[in-house]
């Protein structure tokens, strides 16, 4: 272990003349670069995709405890007392915080945008709204649910579980497909990087022979082709997720124009994925150029 | 490592070697030894199997049957690296002269430093005039002719001062007054004590290294190596 991190830092200072003696590759690195820079591109997505649909379940789950509605439904003259009945349910149950009666003007205005200003909601037999603010520790629905059947038969809790409990795992889905996403990039670049480590290999057998014959061990051999490869990585990453981050800020400005894809993107911390995205592709190259030209290296004399 | 024991032990030594490509034996039944400080020559008709024995005795090829040890070890027992450190300690000359064609001669020569990871020697301008190559120092590889990149595939072999040189028809290419310097070149270095065994099919070579020094022949002949007499 000790010698992979000096490994690592002869690398990143650069041990010239491991790195020299093997010929310069040209068009071929080009191709290492590219899909390096590819799967980057597609990796940054992924990331993004993954933290975006993390914050949706996380916020829509926020709102979802923050708060619930009460409707309580009665003929004009039983009104009050459903109301005081259910208020003291609702007083006396572990996890709410407060709770508030909606007034006439307040219910009103929730049906403006329904039925227009003109409707004479008064003559409507409304049900009477209770918002319920729960304490940071939440209370039970269900809990609540049955005390408010056996003494508030009128009311009814309504928690906008029904509509955002699916939508929360719906994000929550796809933010699990994101890093499964993800992963797959990450063996793919294995692959990339195995196979093209190992044509190089291949390619300068000659090379590697005349360098066995004057005493170079397979270590020595091999830093020569995995420095190569691991600052082809770092580069070509680089590269995807600049172009990555461009096609990004520009899909969620036009996302925010149109009034959606608000969370898609990048904010506070999040942004240090730019920065960790390529040097996981370096490590991920060197790990694999190593185990591939060692492992080619034994077959060879 | 004991010094001593060192000093003591044979360079080479082969006990029963035999060496086949594929199903027919090429060499068998070889045992011979080669004490430090001694110089030997490597005979016998073309194709007898002079290069494949040399590649024996730096485990570039393991025998089939038998032993092969390098300083006291038994080359089939080594580990990759072992071999590769091992190598450090011998000069060679392969028959080929395989270089780096990306890199200059001077380059190519220091190579066997490069890899042990260490500096170039002060004194390769001398051993570049040696061979008579300064004037070729910057040239890349195959630029050069068949006699130069014979000379400068034997300065690589002694750029590393080595303990054992082990050259495969290292005049094979040049001309008979470039031999003779190179062979005196050896003889010096022999006579500091390195260990010599060139393999040549050139009888005048013997000769006149026979004149100077006490030498050994070495003969392969029927699939054995035998020690030649004075008759050559
Ligand atoms: N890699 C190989 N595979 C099969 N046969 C080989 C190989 N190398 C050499 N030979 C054969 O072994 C014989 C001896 O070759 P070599 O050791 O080069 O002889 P020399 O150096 O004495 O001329 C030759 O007949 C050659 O064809
Ligand atoms: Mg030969």
């Amino acid at each position: 272990m000790k010698s992979i991190f000096a490994e690592i830092r002869g690398l990143l200072i650069g041990d010239t003349r491991a790195a020299m003696v093997v010929p310069p590759t040209g068009f071929t690195a080009y191709l290492t670069i590219f899909s390096t820079a590819t799967m980057a591109f597609l990796g940054i997505f992924a990331v993004v995709m993954a933290l975006s649909a993390g914050r949706v379940a996380d916020r829509w789950a926020q709102e979802l405890a923050k708060s619930a509605t009460v409707l309580v439904t009665a003929s004009q003259d039983q009104m009050q007392d459903a109301v005081a009945a259910t208020v003291r349910v609702l007083e006396t149950t572990a996890g709410v915080g407060s709770i508030r009666v909606l007034s006439d003007d307040e219910q009103r205005d929730l049906l403006v945008p329904w039925f227009g200003p003109d409707m004479p909601v008064d003559v409507l037999p409304l049900p009477q709204l209770i918002e319920v603010i729960p304490t940071s520790d939440g209370f039970d629905p269900e809990g609540l649910r049955l005390r408010l059947q056996g003494e508030a038969p009128d009311a009814i809790l309504d928690d906008h579980g029904r509509w955002q409990k699916p939508l929360i795992r719906a994000a929550q889905r796809l933010r699990l497909f994101s890093l499964f996403c993800l992963s797959l990039i990450a063996i793919t670049i294995i692959a990339v990087v195995t196979l093209a480590a190992k044509a190089a290999l291949s390619a300068n057998a000659k090379t590697i022979h005349v360098l066995r014959l004057v005493g170079a061990t397979d270590e020595f051999v091999a830093k020569a082709f995995v420095r190569r490869f691991t600052l082809r990585a770092i580069v070509g990453a680089a590269v995807g997720v600049i172009m990555g981050i461009i096609a990004i800020m520009l899909l969620s400005n036009a996302g925010k124009a149109a009034g959606f894809l608000t969370d898609f993107g990048l904010m506070g911390i999040n942004w240090l994925w730019p920065l960790i995205l390529p040097l996981l592709f370096g490590l991920l190259a060197f790990f694999a150029t190593r185990a591939a030209a060692l492992r080619l290296l034994r077959e060879l004399t | 490592m004991n010094a001593t024991i060192e000093r003591d032990q044979n360079v080479i030594e082969l006990q029963a070697a035999s060496y086949s490509y594929g199903h027919t034996a090429l060499l068998s039944d070889m045992s011979f030894s080669i004490e430090p400080g001694s110089f030997h020559f490597l005979t016998g008709p073309s194709g007898a199997g002079k290069s494949t024995l040399l590649k024996l005795l730096y485990a570039e090829l393991l025998p089939s049957e038998g032993t092969v040890s390098l300083f006291g070890q038994s080359v089939d027992q080594m580990s990759r690296d072992q071999i590769a450190f091992l190598r450090r300690r011998i000069g060679l000359v392969h028959q080929n002269c395989d270089f780096l064609d990306h890199l200059s001669m001077t380059e190519n020569i220091c190579l066997p430093l490069t890899v042990a990871g260490q500096s170039a020697r002060d004194d390769l301008d001398q051993l570049l005039a040696w061979v008579g190559l300064t004037h070729r120092a910057d040239a890349l590889p195959p630029q050069l002719s068949g006699g130069e990149r014979q000379r400068a595939a034997l300065a690589r072999a002694l750029i590393q001062a080595p303990e054992v040189v082990l050259a495969d028809e290292p005049t094979g290419n040049i001309d008979w007054e470039m031999s003779q310097r190179l062979l005196t070149l050896l003889i010096e270095l022999n006579k500091m004590g390195t260990t010599v065994l060139i393999a040549t099919h050139d009888l005048n070579l013997i000769r006149l290294a026979k004149s100077e020094i006490a030498v050994r022949v070495l003969r392969i002949k029927d699939r054995q190596v035998q020690f030649a007499g004075s008759d050559l």
